[in-house]
């Protein structure tokens, strides 16, 4: 594996496959009363988030902390950063204290690759602009795989606003390496152009899909899209692209539903399907945790078992 | 002043041949010349290349004297032969008013290096919406002939028509820096496979062409001239290709970097990749290419645009754009379009000298290597290959695309009217 994760097309099939093994075995660790391991005890995992994402902080933050790693929280806000201090300046600063691992939440595309340059820590993209998320991606296909067993061959079918969507391009790169065979759903604008040069489908129509999906994961439309002739309305988007009953109904009986979070009930997803047993919303959430641990696992202490003595 | 005898010359790559330059004048050419009072410039191996003409570059004197002055460019210029630089009005005050255009007149007359033409605003403070006191800037002592609001595209069709009509009454020239402003807000990278992968805001190719064919239509319709900025896409090449066979007076200009590198450098997001108009395709560099061959693009201009060290170590997003480009950019054109049989000496002189001369209404440049002739001369040695190493620039800033980049060729002399500027490859 690199010594960095800022792309899910940094990872060979066999990294990803190790990953989601590795994240298998750890998530025997947090059904336990006791959830933690020695394993990164003594490394500093330096959460550096320029992006309010509480939900994605504290997943690192719980996944370096159950590998008993010390986590240092770095945000934006109050710090020199909002007083404009660069992330070269910051990256230094971090490098100067010893981080072993930076997590980076980032709103410009390309941050993480920035700071690889300044930094001797691994780097770790927990989200850069509109590029790529890629324990994202990792944390789905480790969700996809629980449910539904092996990615290979399997049709996934990912809703929304590609265009701006970090989690779309990453799960792109990632199910197309380990043989799942993806396609894109979105309204023509919300498409980048050149998108046919991606390893996918991609489709206008939403209904023409649904019926073939194992899994379809609707992306959330950023209020800032309305304004900005991407679609004439939110209702109109609703639908022709949400995933409401009607459309729920037409899916087959094991395909599932996912969402990266946050969502917007009633826009990209009813409610009553965002609710239903066959959405891994919640599950997703607590499978971030552990997909995490084994990404920090791997870069950070690799060498020794990831389960150690304590079995 | 010094007289100067040049040995064995190649001028324009041709037979070895003598120059004599007196009185700031080729005196005479020939073989075998004597002249005993001479100073001797072996310049045997090498090429003689009229002195070179930039049409766009940003001095940023006066206001962001931290990234160049006018003595810093010049003597950039200098290194890279030229003799004779445009100088972009978006500075800080921007050169919107006779005063300013005179000040960095001035500032390059002190300088000594190269002659600066100070470029005009378009508008008032190129901000698009009234126009610059053109008349004045034309009438001062900078005797202003090609105005521009670069950085910014003259958007408003109704400002832009009455400028090209206006500087009629000085035969003066618009040069449109082509940028549609809306398809671009935020737009970072040239639209395509590489935006789309890198998550990059798009920049698309139309956003040019689109402005560069209303411009060709408003000049023709008032006829006036019209020089197109930075041409950087294959469908911009189309449209002035059929401009110019209407026999509208349209020209063009493409930069040394869009000749030679493309958008997949992009994906380290290091900033040094940024600049406006973005990099393009390979497919782009082979209709720039090939239109710069034919004639379709008159010259190459640098659009040398200095920026300190911090304003390109940021996130893409955050970076300023631009490239320094006049320390490289004969050797990028050897690269480009002399090494791949494109074009001959003789054409570079034409695309590097003489034509942005004709553009810009520069009488004392551009002019062939002849007796009578200002000596205004590049002796250049295209035997020689070597990276490219920012640290021995003369522009105060460092922002090179070609860093540790093996280029062939090196100026070794530049003379401006009779006087070296650059001799033995040292400024002098």
């Amino acid at each position: 594996m690199k010594r960095h994760l800022i792309s899910a097309a940094d990872l060979t099939r066999d990294d990803a496959l190790l990953i989601l093994d590795t994240a298998e075995e750890l998530a025997q660790i947090s059904s336990r009363s006791i959830k933690k391991l020695p394993t990164l005890r003594g490394r500093t995992v330096v959460n550096l988030f320029f992006e309010d994402s509480t939900r994605t902080r504290i997943s690192f933050e719980a996944a370096a902390k159950r590998l008993s790693a010390d986590v240092i929280n770095f945000s934006a806000k109050g710090s020199s950063v909002s007083k404009g201090e660069s992330l070269k300046d910051t990256a230094l600063t971090l490098e100067a204290m010893g981080a072993d691992g930076v997590v980076i939440r980032h709103g410009a595309s390309g941050a993480p690759h920035r700071l690889a340059t300044w930094v001797h820590g691994s780097v770790v993209n927990a989200g850069d602009g509109t590029h790529e998320h890629p324990t994202q991606a990792l944390l789905d296909a480790f969700t996809m795989r629980r449910r539904l067993g092996d990615l290979e061959g399997r049709k996934i079918t990912i809703v929304g606003d590609v265009l701006h969507s970090r989690v779309a391009r990453s799960n792109v790169l990632l199910l197309h390496t380990l043989g799942a065979d993806v396609t894109l759903v979105a309204p023509p604008t919300l498409f980048p152009i050149a998108v046919d040069t991606w390893p996918c489908q991609i489709s206008y129509d939403l209904d023409a899909v649904l019926p073939k999906s194992d899994v379809v994961m609707m992306l959330r439309v950023q209020a800032e899209r309305m304004n900005a002739a991407y679609f004439p309305t939110a209702r109109e988007y609703s639908r022709r692209y949400g995933l409401d009953l009607a459309r729920f109904g037409r899916m087959q009986e094991h395909a599932i539903v996912m969402h990266p979070g946050p969502m917007v009930r009633g826009m990209e997803i009813a409610a009553e399907v965002a609710d239903s047993p066959r959405s891994t919303i919640v599950e997703q959430v607590a499978n971030g945790v552990t997909t995490r641990m084994a990404v920090l696992y791997l870069l950070l202490g690799g060498s020794e078992p990831a389960i150690g003595g304590d079995q | 002043m010094s007289t100067y005898l040049i040995k064995n010359a190649q001028i324009l790559g041709g037979d070895a041949q003598d120059i004599l330059i007196r009185d700031g004048e080729i005196a005479a050419i020939g073989r075998e010349l004597g002249e005993a009072a001479a100073q001797t410039v072996d310049a045997q191996g090498l090429i003689a290349l009229p002195g070179l003409v930039d049409l766009h570059t940003h001095l940023r004197e006066p206001g962001r004297e931290d990234a160049e002055t006018v003595e810093s460019g010049t003597r950039a210029a200098a290194r890279g032969g030229f003799t004779a630089v445009h100088a972009m009005a978006n500075t800080h005050p921007v050169a919107d008013t006779a005063g300013v255009v005179e000040q960095v007149w001035r500032l390059g007359a002190e300088a000594g290096y190269c002659d600066v033409q100070p470029v005009g605003a378009v508008t008032q403070g190129i901000e698009g919406r009234q126009l610059a006191e053109l008349g004045a800037m034309a009438d001062s002592a900078a005797r202003v002939r090609v105005f521009s609001d670069d950085g910014h595209c003259v958007s408003d069709a109704v400002i832009m028509r009455r400028a090209l009509e206006y500087v009629k009454a000085f035969d003066g020239v618009i040069a449109q820096h082509a940028q549609e402003p809306r398809l671009t807000e935020g737009a970072q990278l040239n639209e395509g496979v590489m935006s789309a992968k890198l998550g990059l805001r798009g920049w698309p190719a139309v956003a040019e062409e689109a402005i560069i064919a209303r411009d060709c239509l408003l000049a023709a319709h008032v006829g006036s001239r019209l020089h197109v900025c930075h041409v950087s896409t294959a469908g911009s090449v189309e449209i002035i290709r059929w401009a110019k066979s209407k026999g509208w007076q349209v020209t063009a200009e493409v930069t040394p970097h869009h000749l030679l590198l493309d958008d997949t450098l992009a994906e380290s997001y290091d900033p040094i990749y940024k600049v406006n108009p973005p990099l393009r395709t390979r497919e782009d560099i082979a209709a720039l290419r090939d239109a710069l061959a034919d004639g379709t693009i008159d010259c190459v201009a640098t659009d040398h645009a200095p920026h300190s060290l911090e304003t390109k170590e940021t996130e893409w997003a955050e970076a300023s754009m631009g490239m320094v480009g006049l320390e490289t950019a004969l050797s990028v054109v050897h690269e480009a379009m002399v090494e791949t049989g494109l074009l001959d000496w003789a054409g570079v002189a034409d695309r590097m000298s003489y034509r942005p001369a004709q553009i810009g209404r520069l009488a004392g440049h551009g002019r062939p290597l002849e007796a009578g002739a200002p000596a205004n001369i590049t002796l250049y040695d295209p035997d020689v290959r070597a990276a490219v190493d920012p640290a021995n620039f003369a522009s105060k800033s460092r922002n090179t695309p070609y860093a540790g980049l093996e280029l062939p060729g090196r100026v070794i002399a530049t003379f401006l009217r009779g006087r070296p500027t650059v001799l033995e490859g040292k400024l002098h």
